[in-house]
């Protein structure tokens, strides 16, 4: 199935919750409101036509301050039917709040905890959101562009982390 | 032995105690392997039959408790730090440490970006020896255990007054 296919099929079936669509090769992607990512995820995951059984990637996108936004990617792909998509939820930088389709794909679990881990990104309704790589007591969320590292992490030093400009 | 020497017959041999406990405890440093990243690797290659570190009376041991010497093999993230102490705080005294390679040294590539990364184990535990290397070759670790060795041997244990 095409992923023009897939899109009609989403916006047959639910309409102005799916946002916007790219059919550019190898980058097409759905982008869906978030208020309706649940119900979309299980209808992606049960439907016939589609049957996504199989989240290869979730991952978070920080495009910095002057854009003020993020956003997750999921990468589903389909078993039995051979086809895949991007699905992509945008949102703003500061509490950033997606459903979490940790009951929809078991696989979402540890990456769901990753993207928090790093990002700081909500998965409302995940059962056991904390940090996956970083220790919990961790201040501030690393793969965000601004940022900063903490001074001392148990009385040990962290050395402030200078960038060097890249002409 | 200065003038006790010769003195006695020839099954009664007369030294320091603190040589002899240098000798004793320099012949065998069982280390607490701490295999943390690459250097891990080396090290192993160090234990086994080629580099053949049991020749220096070096066993490798899983528990801190029955260690003399932790060597600190690998990248030490900021969470690992709290760790190494925790354990090298349960080796018993007279405890070592070999730094392997330059992430335990220094950070290593992870100096600068490496917000997660202890830049040093000598942040968190007292470090005797310095290999470095990235990885250091099994050589370069037999060396520093050599090193470490010679530290042992000079150490004084009953006399607390330097001469």
């Amino acid at each position: 199935m095409t992923s023009q296919e897939i899109y009609d099929i989403l916006v047959s079936q639910f309409g102005d919750s799916i946002l916007e669509f790219s059919d550019e090769p190898l980058a097409e992607y759905i982008i869906v409101d978030s208020k309706d990512w649940y119900p979309i995820a299980q209808f992606l995951h049960d439907d016939e036509r589609l049957v996504f059984d199989s989240l290869m990637n979730l991952s978070g996108v920080d495009f910095g301050k002057k854009a003020d936004q993020m956003e997750v990617v999921y990468n589903l792909f389909s078993m039995s039917h051979r086809h895949k998509i991007n699905i992509k939820i945008q949102g703003p930088r500061e509490d950033f709040v997606v459903p979490s389709v940790e009951s929809v794909w078991r696989m979402a679990d540890w990456f769901e905890r990753e993207t928090f881990d790093m990002y700081g990104i909500i998965f409302e309704g995940h059962r056991n959101l904390k940090r996956l790589l970083l220790p919990d007591d961790w201040e501030g969320f690393p793969l965000k562009k601004d940022y900063e590292v903490q001074e001392y992490y148990h009385g040990i030093r962290v050395p402030k982390v200078k960038p060097k400009k890249l002409n | 032995m200065g003038f006790l020497e010769h003195k006695f017959n020839d099954n009664i041999i007369v030294g320091q105690v603190d040589k002899l406990i240098g000798w004793a405890r320099s012949n065998s440093p069982w280390y607490f392997q701490f295999g943390l990243a690459c250097c891990a690797i080396e090290m192993m290659s160090a234990a086994a039959a080629r580099y053949d570190f049991d020749r220096f009376g070096a066993m490798p041991r899983s528990s801190p408790r029955q260690a003399d010497v932790m060597i600190v093999a690998g990248t030490v993230t900021m969470k690992m730090g709290l760790r190494v102490r925790k354990l090298w705080e349960q080796m018993a005294d007279p405890k070592y440490v070999i730094s392997m390679g330059s992430c335990a040294t220094a950070g290593g590539p992870y100096w600068q970006h490496g917000y997660h990364v202890l830049k040093g184990v000598d942040l968190v535990v007292p470090v005797d020896v310095y290999v470095p290397g990235c990885p250091p070759r099994p050589e370069a670790l037999l060396e520093g255990l050599m090193k470490l060795q010679e530290k042992i041997k000079k150490q004084k244990t009953l006399v607390k007054i330097d001469e």
